[in-house]
């Protein structure tokens, strides 16, 4: 095929083909159009109970998006579905142009980039912050190598990058236990940077936090926006706030879709977003 | 960028202190002990006598035995209530090697064991063949019990049996062992087991040179047990095990498979467990089913409990503590024997979380 596309002066390599449109490599996220999740009419029922409701979303590669919902209105729901936890009855979900997430069991989708930090921090309390990130690093996960593993320089950098990253960097050999409950989340979601995910979903990361960590946790979700696509679920409207800056859009999700979107002064303004919030 | 030797790595993971202990030890068990047993009149008062030899080769072995328990317990958090069954299995293996060196010299000078002519059977079963090699011998007291605790691990770990339902199943397994080798038709002498040793390697099992030479070499099996323990432990493969010990969910989130590692910790336990085995048998003289006995296995986790677990070096000691014990209570108090080690197991478990060694360290923070 090559030579055919040689003879008649079009680009050989993937690369130059890929300037021209469309080429795919296995593995690897396409972000041809520039868009990195896409949902269409997303339909998930239990027990009849509609959670969500033909939900279309779509998050740019290098976005940072809020989402924000009263309880109950399918935002747990929707990570599930791009996490591969539950199955949607209806609808598509692919990440970037190719990859469908419903064709798509857990442990590849963790593997094709998508990373999803739970409420609740889950990390080793008896290892240090250095060991948890290094446990977390993208590598050969096997018995064999896990004997004869040596921390190389690049391995050591890596951690060292991601500690400056989350703020840890002074209590890289602490043990994570000992760790305040901010330093805890933060640590896990250098857990997760240290796979190196395309897209990040966070849920609820400020929860039980202080004003003070709360405000470094913005600083530093800002820092990855652009590196990677972050989803964030929140309740706390002042975190958002201080998210999105008045530019960057909120979505409101409502009954399992989505009921406004836009930057959070209009979404706010939103008739329908009070009655939802204050109404009833 | 050259890569550190592996045998470096191997035996930098023990710090410069344990070395010390390792080095101290060894001058003890491989020097002073052998020499003091070997060139001093019997009359003397420097002489050390057989009992003590076999006594602490006896302990060593146990030690091993409680490392290996520490290994899966104390890094892994799995417990294990039948390790007992792997220990006698090991013994077993090579107590048939032992019995076919007997050879004419048994009490109905036949080249079958005593027990299959009591039995009035007139060939060997099939899986008494080889049993003549030594090389074959060693062979099996590594495979069998690895093999054992590959299969048993693969089935229990594959279908996320943990916490006390493993432990209970552990016991089952080594009860069900204990009554199968009861039988006679099992061909591994019943109730009697194994025993009248002659030789090892045509030469005398009783002479000193023998006696000492499996002491000293129960000690370097134990030294090496301890280097490899410590090396398994501070490398990645050992930090994974202790992840999966506190959030097991979250390693297999971070892409790795916990029943590959736990199935190889569990066999590399097992088939410690086995050699420990099969040094036992030839110094003590005897294997019969009652080491696979379920109280058996508990006292194991007893002495990595008595010791602290996660140290390694605190199993040792817990099984040289309550072995020592043990022998001073039923000679000095043969009723109160099992009392006293429930007790010591009541106190360990209420006042001393971190065993004998997390005493020490907390004794030594109170000091500093």
């Amino acid at each position: 095929m090559n030579a055919v596309a040689a003879a008649e002066g079009l680009p050989t390599t993937w690369e130059d083909q890929a300037n021209l449109g469309h080429v795919l490599v296995p593995g690897e996220v396409d972000l041809s159009h520039n868009v990195i999740l896409y949902l269409e009419g997303i339909t998930v029922s239990f027990d009849g109970f509609k959670a969500l409701n033909k939900l279309s979303l779509a998050i740019d590669a290098g976005e940072l998006r809020c989402i924000i919902g009263p309880n109950g209105a399918g935002k747990t729901t929707m990570m599930d579905v791009i996490t591969g936890k539950t199955r949607p009855d209806a609808g598509k979900a692919f990440f970037g142009q190719t990859m469908n997430l419903r064709l798509m069991t857990e442990p590849q989708i963790a593997h094709a980039g998508i990373g999803r930090k739970f409420q609740k921090p889950t990390i080793f309390e008896n290892h240090t912050v250095f060991e948890n990130l290094e446990l977390a690093m993208k590598t050969d996960k096997r018995v064999r190598r896990s004997l004869f593993s040596v921390i190389d320089t690049e391995t050591r950098d890596k951690i060292a990058e991601t500690l400056r990253v989350i703020r840890l960097d002074r209590e890289a050999d602490r043990l994570a236990g000992l760790l305040s409950h901010g330093q805890k989340q933060w640590l896990e979601i250098g857990m997760l940077l240290m796979q190196d995910p395309k897209l990040l979903l966070l849920d609820e990361p400020v929860a039980g936090m202080t004003d003070d960590e709360t405000a470094r946790t913005a600083e530093l979700f800002l820092s990855l926006e652009g590196k990677h696509s972050l989803v964030v679920v929140e309740h706390d409207m002042s975190f958002v706030d201080q998210l999105t800056q008045g530019r960057r859009k909120v979505t409101v999700l409502h009954e399992g879709s989505v009921l406004a979107e836009g930057d959070l002064a209009t979404v706010q303004n939103d008739q329908r977003v009070i009655e939802v919030y204050l109404g009833r | 960028m050259t890569r550190t030797p592996f045998v470096v790595r191997f035996l930098a993971a023990t710090p410069g202190k344990g070395w010390a202990a390792v080095a101290a030890f060894a001058a003890v068990v491989l020097v002073l002990l052998p020499g003091l047993y070997l060139f001093t009149p019997k009359d003397s008062a420097l002489h050390v006598s057989d009992y003590v030899i076999t006594l602490g080769g006896k302990i060593m072995c146990y030690a091993i035995v409680a490392v290996a328990m520490d290994l899966i317990w104390g890094y892994a958090g799995i417990l294990s209530l039948g390790h007992g069954v792997f220990f006698a299995l090991g013994g077993y293996m090579f107590g048939q090697y032992l019995m076919r060196q007997i050879g004419l010299d048994g009490v109905y000078h036949s080249p079958l064991p005593d027990f299959m002519v009591f039995l009035d059977w007139k060939a060997f079963p099939w899986y008494w063949a080889g049993t003549e090699s030594f090389a074959f011998a060693l062979f099996k007291v590594v495979a069998i019990p690895g093999l054992l605790a590959f299969v048993f691990g693969f089935f229990a770990f594959r279908s996320r049996i943990k916490g006390v339902y493993f432990s209970i199943i552990t016991q089952a397994l080594t009860y069900a062992a204990m009554l199968y080798f009861f039988r006679n038709d099992a061909g591994f002498g019943g109730n009697n087991g194994f025993t009248d040793f002659k030789r090892i390697l045509g030469m005398p099992i009783t002479a000193p040179e023998m006696r000492i030479s499996l002491f000293a070499l129960s000690g370097l099996v134990l030294i090496f047990v301890l280097l490899l323990g410590r090396y398994l432990m501070t490398s990645k493969f050992g930090r994974i095990l202790t992840a999966i010990r506190d959030a097991e969910s979250r390693v297999m989130f971070l892409g790795y498979n916990p029943l590959h590692f736990k199935l190889a910790i569990w066999t590399l336990s097992a088939v410690l467990c086995g050699i420990a085995g099969a040094l036992y048998v030839p110094q003590v003289g005897i294997i019969n089913p009652s080491e696979m006995s379920p109280a058996n296995s508990i006292e194991i986790a007893i002495w990595a409990a008595v010791g602290g677990r996660g140290t390694l070096v605190g199993p040792v000691i817990g099984a040289a503590v309550v072995n020592l014990s043990k022998s001073f209570f039923t000679q000095a108090f043969p009723e109160y024997w099992l009392f006293f080690l429930g007790l010591l197991f009541v106190l360990v478990t209420l006042f001393l979380p971190d065993g004998v060694v997390g005493l020490w360290k907390r004794l030594k923070e109170r000091l500093a």
